[in-house]
């Protein structure tokens, strides 16, 4: 895969480390184990359009926000996490 | 039909005209004392167990294409119980056993090859872990050996010792561990369960989940509506898009893992050989394919295709490993759906919602469950009550912090 | 008697001769033949065995499909099993061996299944060998496997070279047949930067093997004009010998570059073998072509029986011919030009058998060929070659070559290997690539069905001219060449019935007709379950030939149509690749990179044994001449450490330096302890979670200004942390003023300890009031300088528990750094240790490290609950309350002392050992715990252990055992703090 990242351009995909679903850009706030329990563990794990974490790990070592089809590994939109 | 040599030689006289079919198509009843959505291996042998083990035989097997097409069509064959925690390795064992015994109950020879599968360490660290492993196998009555390098050499002279990137220091080696012909587990689960009366329903795709006041009284299906007092759910990498119409989000994202099989070569290895400082594992098919895989590609996929870094990744290894097969030609590769779970671990437990239940979350060890997966959820959903050596699998451990993690790699689907 | 079937013509180099040995016998050829060319100009068509009856079969085909002709090339380490002799291109010298027979290629013993061929039906062996159940793993499987494979692996390491790389392009041109050049032409003139591969060693594709002409130019000459403008132009790049075999995402291909495989193999040593390229495309034109398919009949895989395409092929390329007398047998129009063609070299076509009635085409037949119109053919005979042909009449044809032309196929595979689900043409009988294909592909010639020389070229003039405006330049004004252009009728026919004996489809495989409607008859109807229950095109060609013929046979044995059956699943690659070519130079030594320490060479100078930690290389001891046990050098470098000083390379931590205005707010947020009031120029432990609450990892952070931290992570761990560090930062506290850098790879850090430590020091630094007791009391840190003037770290940390300091100096000075402090600390009785001993000295004083820090425990497993926070929010809180995390009864990192001898294992109990009550018995149910970590203690001369048990805070003095099993050890061990050695830390004030 090939990822346009917005600050360097289309980069070879084996760049990048992969963590999982968007949602963990949104951590609870408070000390409840249930909500907590939902932020790390539960997945919408959709087939089709998912929102996700990529690390640049062999590049500038931003994290991206990849919008990717996961049906057909299509990518239509690629953001900086800290912009998100 | 009772398939044996005398039924070959008899249809091998009358040009094979007497065979029957495997399974049936029946047309779907209106309504099931049970109906297991998913005709893979699990959902095929919870239908085989529930009815010769618990004589419930008023069931459906529903399949959204053709049975055994998912994971148990396409994997690397192996079977082993080599697990290190306790809520595993139990369980692993029971299907092991059942794997000992399957080709006589099912009366159809999957060829389960007990040939040996061997875990290569490469530090002392990694056989400190190994030994630990080892130990908790014997506890659990599985058989383990720890090998050290001479041994491993003598076992097997062709891995690169003298050359190594990671050297080898020995390996865990089981011997009961081995592979087996995977299709064969599907169709003769299948064809066990019908002669039981079972009926397997292939394409038949379940649409929706009928629940009312949190109960679950069966599927709505592509060939109609399907009534049951219980639901069994067994569909793996789908379980994610499955769930969520009953409106359950699970501890699970879908993953692809891509297998290899080589041409066709003349016998050279005889174990199954796993290469942790490689992510890479192989064994030689009954047929002379060399089959090998290694890790998921990583990312969340329902593709069922890969790309090429991991194909890279998974041949250095084999590279690194054992370099006499440079020159063997890879044939196929293939991607299939992993249910992975938060905790590299599956779920075989009741859902929020009574009379559905659910079997998932195998990540890339399902194939070698098979046999106890069946069981269990069979068992679970014939008295309601966990198998003993299923209780780990609950669906709520995550919030108790009951984890099963063997690698201890936390709460990250692709890295288990 | 060898004979010649040499004719006239063809692109072959009469000058040079080649030799070659095909079964120990030498045979002559001639440069441009391939092997199974050259074969067949020594008119040999017995090359091989089928796989499960043994049959003798001959070549088949002319190109990568070929079922039959698999030959091992090559011997010793060099030998290439499988290799297609209809591709492999023949070298001088060459040494060739036919496969899968035991005794000869002529008398195969194995032949003998044969006979038993009724018995051995589709899926056989999934009904028997089952009784007794003993004798499937002793003697069945055996049996089995001994039969199984084609050729063989040497066994030996392979000796050739392969690379991998990466290239860039504007357009992909998959194919140089007519389609893909005239394409590539179009795109190359428009100035974008183009790549035109194709499989073979020669572009041109059925230009070669077919006649025509085009713009009034015969198809060579077409050729070597167009060849010579595409070699012109710098944008574009040929790679023949080059198959791409796989569409991946994002128009990314994989490729094969074959570059030495047509050398003799002692010229292989010298370069690379193969490459496999990763190309990324802006766009692809796949110009792929069709293969021609066979139909089946009655004993229709006799040598001698062939494709028409690959009998006109070696004719008009080769110049050889396939027989002396040819029959050809068709369905369509193009098997008629075959034979046409065919006679127009001179080759002797007998008779034309045309399953149709009377066709328009036929009148161009010459005169002498006999045409037998609704003809269908019902048996063959001929063992180990075809002598005769039994048709529906009664009739018999003697024949010494049947060439078959059942249609043609687009080779689609690659605007599939994305799941796409090919599209049925009735008018050609055959699939067409899907409407939705890989993003960026377009499609010319033959693959989209393009039947004729003249649309191949308008349709690549399309394709052509699409690709250059996506990619915003404008297409070059030309006309299209004009050529041939008839038109193509085909009446589908798959099988001709009537015959008494098997029809094979699966020629390699030994898949009959029969096999596909017993599989049918037992339920196997999904055309999945077929494949799999017959292995019907699951041979090294995937079936290229026989998958159709297949379908359509399930088809009509299913009564649905051959598009309501489907196909399965197209997947890479397209043609084999060895699996060397995708490894590339990564193997051996070189699988992965290696890391050396600032050290390395001192070490290595020093006898050093070094052990893999990670990327790592360390020196995990320096043994001293005198010593012949590893255990010897160990215990002398601890008890030196612990007496005097020692040092050791710990510049494997990893080092993230971390500054801005909210620093401590990050760290405080990121460590599970509390970190807030860490006063600058201090030193503290600091423990960090993962957010499930379990222990990720631990080190020291240093304070060093009021806005600039230094923390330290475990050598494992270096990478995940920093990665984690930073999805703290950009992603959960992007508000926070701070940023971090990796700097494992910039400083050389030494670990200088014991009670000299602090004398040595004073010789280096140059200013030695810094370091005495009270300016830098234990955990205090300071920037310093050395040596006159070198900028320097210096932490006072412990993992030993002595007096001890970790020195850090940019890297270049690293190695310089240790053979000063060396050459000083003589007087102070300097000793280097490595990381046994490092580990020994961390085990004598409970500190936890990998073995315990294994992502499956947790603060409280490892006693360090009483660490966690409570007063702050930080990464891990919620879930490390959890109940399995913090039970009381959960598992507690205590020490273990034995009470027996241990008997096995050096002196020691065995890591991974088990820990279970004195007298309980020996299962799952009795199981406390585990031992994560031994060593022996020189200072207190025992073995001791680090352990994991239940409770195990509250049960220290009891008496367990640590229970081994595995290397048959099982002996009573005693429970204790696992601070086992100076456990009122004293030393390390000192």
């Amino acid at each position: 895969m090939i990822i346009n990242h917005p600050l360097l351009g289309p980069r070879d995909a084996s760049e990048f480390t992969y963590l999982g679903d968007a949602s963990l850009l949104m951590r609870p706030n408070s000390d409840d184990i249930d909500a907590y329990h939902d932020y790390i563990h539960l997945r919408d794990n959709p087939d089709g359009l998912h929102r996700e974490l990529w690390f640049h790990e062999q590049g500038d070592r931003s994290w991206l926000v990849i919008t990717r089809n996961t049906a057909t590994h299509e990518i239509t939109k690629v953001e900086l996490a800290r912009k998100t | 039909m009772h398939y044996s040599i005398w039924s070959i030689l008899q249809q091998g006289f009358r040009g094979g005209r007497g065979w029957v079919r495997a399974w049936r198509a029946p047309v779907p009843q209106k309504s099931y004392d049970m109906i297991i959505v998913g005709g893979g291996g699990h959902g095929l042998a919870t239908a085989y167990y529930l009815a010769s083990q618990y004589g419930i035989t008023n069931i459906a097997v529903l399949e959204k294409g053709w049975i055994g097409g998912g994971n148990v069509g396409r994997n690397t064959t192996i079977i082993r119980s080599n697990y290190l925690l306790p809520g595993n390795e139990g369980f692993y064992e029971l299907s092991l056993k059942l794997w000992e015994g399957l080709e006589q109950d099912i009366n159809f020879n999957a060829m389960v090859s007990q040939r040996g599968i061997l875990n290569l360490f490469h530090s002392d660290n990694e056989r400190d872990a190994a030994a630990r492993r080892g130990n908790s196998m014997i506890l659990h009555g599985a058989d383990a050996e720890l090998l050290d390098a001479a041994a491993l050499r003598k076992l097997c002279p062709f891995l690169n010792f003298d050359n190594a990137r990671f050297p080898l220091k020995g390996a865990l080696l089981q011997k009961r561990g081995g592979t087996v012909r995977h299709d064969a587990v599907a169709w003769g689960y299948a064809r066990g369960a019908d002669r039981l009366g079972v009926d397997i329903i292939q394409n038949c795709e379940v649409t929706d989940f009928i629940i009312k006041n949190g109960c679950c009284n069966g599927v709505e299906t592509t060939k109609g509506k399907i009534l049951a007092n219980k639901v069994g759910v067994a569909v793996a990498g789908s379980s994610g898009r499955v769930m969520a119409k009953a409106g359950l989000r699970l501890p699970i994202e879908s993953h692809v893992l891509q297998a290899f099989v080589s041409e066709g070569l003349k016998p050279i290895l005889p174990q199954v050989i796993t290469y942790g400082a490689g992510h890479f594992y192989i064994s030689q098919s009954d047929k002379g394919g060399l089959v090998f895989g290694g890790d998921i590609d990583g990312y969340n996929s329902y593709a069922q295709r890969g790309n090429l870094p991991v194909v890279e990744h998974v041949t250095e290894g084999g590279m690194a490993l054992m370099p006499m097969i440079g020159k063997a030609r890879l044939l196929r590769m293939w991607g299939g759906l992993m249910d992975m779970s938060m905790d590299g671990s599956p779920f075989i437990d009741r859902t929020p919602i009574t009379g559905l239940y659910f079997n998932g979350g195998w990540c890339y060890g399902g194939f070698k469950a098979t046999p106890a997966s069946g069981w269990c959820f069979a068992h679970l959903l014939a008295t309601d009550e966990a198998h003993a050596v299923a209780r780990a699998y609950r669906l709520d451990r995550f919030k108790t912090g009951a984890v099963i993690d063997e690698k201890g790699a936390g709460a990250q689907a692709n890295l288990h | 008697m060898k004979k010649n079937m040499r004719i006239k013509g063809g692109m072959i180099d009469r000058k040079r001769p080649l030799d070659f040995t095909f079964n120990g016998r030498k045979y002559a050829g001639f440069a441009g033949d391939t092997l199974a060319s050259a074969l067949l100009a020594n008119d040999i068509h017995l090359v091989g065995r089928s796989f499960k009856y043994h049959r003798p079969r001959g070549i088949f085909t002319a190109n990568s499909a070929e079922p039959n002709a698999l030959i091992t090339i090559g011997t010793g380490a060099h030998q290439n099993p499988n290799s297609l002799a209809t591709t492999a291109e023949l070298y001088n010298g060459m040494v060739c061996h036919s496969q899968n027979h035991l005794g000869s290629l002529g008398f195969d013993l194995l032949a003998f299944n044969d006979f038993l061929a009724p018995f051995l039906g589709a899926g056989f062996y999934y009904k028997t060998f089952m009784w007794p159940a003993s004798f499937w793993e002793k003697f069945y499987e055996p049996m089995i496997r001994r039969a199984a494979g084609l050729g063989a692996l040497s066994g030996l390491d392979d000796p050739s070279h392969y690379d991998k790389g990466h290239r860039h392009t504007d357009v992909l041109v998959i194919g140089g047949g007519v389609a893909g050049l005239r394409a590539g032409l179009l795109a190359g003139r428009a100035k974008l930067k183009v790549i035109i591969a194709d499989e073979d060693f020669h572009f041109g594709g059925q230009l070669l093997t077919t006649q025509g002409e085009i713009d009034g130019k015969s198809y060579k000459e077409w050729l070597q004009t167009t060849l010579a403008e595409l070699a012109s132009m710098d944008n574009v790049t040929l790679m023949p010998r080059t198959t791409i075999f796989g569409t991946y995402d994002h128009g990314i291909y994989g490729a094969l570059e074959r570059r030495r495989d047509h050398l003799p193999p002692e010229a292989q040593p010298q370069g690379v073998r193969q490459i496999m390229w990763k190309i990324m495309a802006k766009s692809a034109i796949l110009a792929s072509g069709a293969s021609e398919r066979p139909i089946a009949f009655s004993d229709n895989d006799r040598p001698g029986i062939m494709l028409a395409s690959a009998s006109l092929a070696y004719a008009q390329r080769f110049g050889v011919a396939t027989g002396k007398r040819i029959t050809l047998m068709t369905n369509n129009d193009s098997g008629i030009d075959s034979a046409i063609a065919l006679h127009a070299k001179g080759v002797n076509v007998d008779a034309v058998i045309d399953s149709r009635g009377r066709a328009e085409s036929h009148h161009r037949l010459p005169k002498s060929v006999r045409l037998i119109p609704q003809g269908q053919i019902v048996g063959t005979s001929g063992r180990k070659r075809i002598k005769s042909i039994t048709l529906q009449s009664g009739a018999r044809i003697p024949t010494d070559c049947l060439a078959v032309a059942g249609g043609w196929s687009p080779n689609l595979q690659l605007t599939c290997h994305q799941r796409g689900r090919p599209i049925w043409d009735a008018n050609l009988a055959a699939f067409l690539p899907p409407n939705q294909l890989p993003q960026g592909m377009l499609l010319a010639g033959a693959v989209r069905g393009d039947m004729s020389t003249q649309a191949c070229l308008n349709s690549a003039t399309q394709a052509a001219t699409t690709a250059i405006k996506t990619l915003g330049k404008t297409p070059p004004k030309s006309a299209t060449p004009t050529a041939e252009n008839r038109p193509y009728t085909i009446k589908p026919l798959w099988s001709m019935k009537g015959g008494k004996n098997r029809q094979f489809v699966d020629l390699q495989n030994d898949v009959t007709a029969k096999d596909i409607a017993q599989a049918h008859q037992e339920g196997y109807s999904s055309v999945e379950h077929l494949k799999r229950y017959t292995t019907l095109g699951m041979a090294t060609d995937q079936g290229r030939s026989s998958n159709l013929i297949g379908l359509a046979l399930l088809a009509e044995a299913s009564g649905k149509t051959i598009p309501e059956t489907g196909t399965t699943m197209f997947r890479p690659p397209y043609t084999p690749v060895p699996i060397g070519a995708f490894a590339g130079r990564h193997r051996g030594r070189h699988f992965r990179p290696t890391r050396l320490t600032p050290s390395h060479r001192w070490a290595a100078g020093r006898g050093a044994s070094f052990v893999e930690a990670g990327a790592w290389l360390r020196a995990e001891w320096y043994p001293h001449k005198h010593e012949t046990h590893w255990r010897q050098s160990v215990d002398r470098e601890v008890i030196a450490t612990r007496a005097a000083v020692g040092v050791c390379d710990v510049s494997t931590l990893g080092k993230i330096d971390i500054q801005g205005r909210d620093a401590t707010q990050f760290i405080n947020f990121v460590y599970a302890n509390a970190f807030a009031k860490l006063p600058v120029g201090k030193v503290r432990y600091g423990l960090m979670l993962r957010d499930d609450g379990f222990v990720m990892d631990d080190g020291t952070t240093a304070r060093m200004s009021d806005t600039h931290y230094i923390m330290t992570t475990t050598t494992a761990n270096a990478v995940s942390v920093f990665r984690h560090l930073e999805f703290c930062r950009q992603c959960l506290r992007p508000d926070l003023d701070v940023q971090l850098i990796s700097t494992t790879d910039q400083y050389a850090q030494y670990a200088i300890a014991g009670p000299n430590a602090r004398r040595l020091l004073t010789r280096i630094i140059d200013d030695s009031t810094a370091i005495t007791n009270d300016a830098m009391p234990f955990m205090g840190c300071a920037e310093i300088s050395i040596c006159g003037g070198i900028p320097a770290r210096l932490f006072r940390i412990s993992f030993s528990g002595e007096l001890a300091y970790e020195l850090a100096v940019a890297r270049n000075y690293g190695d310089a750094l240790i053979r000063h402090l060396m050459e000083l600390g003589k007087p102070d009785g300097i000793t280097p240790y490595g990381v046994e001993a490092l580990g020994v000295m961390r085990i004598e004083k409970g500190h936890p490290a990998g073995n315990e820090l294994n992502g499956q425990t947790s603060a409280h497993h490892l006693g360090l609950g009483r660490m966690l926070a409570s007063n702050k929010d930080y990464i891990g809180k919620a879930m490390a309350s959890r109940h399995e995390l913090t039970r009381t009864d959960g598992v507690r990192l205590v020490g273990l002392i034995p009470l027996d001898r241990p008997n096995s294992i050096g002196d020691s109990i065995g890591a991974g050992a088990h820990i279970l009550p004195i007298n309980s018995g020996n299962s799952a149910k009795d199981d406390a715990g585990w031992v994560s970590s031994v060593a022996y203690s020189p200072m207190l001369g025992s073995s001791i252990a680090l352990a994991f048990v239940e409770a195990g805070d509250q049960r220290h003095g009891e008496e367990m055992r640590a229970y081994d099993p595995l290397r048959a050890q099982d002996i009573r061990v005693r429970l204790t703090s696992p601070h086992f050695f100076d456990p009122e830390g004293s030393r390390l004030h000192g």
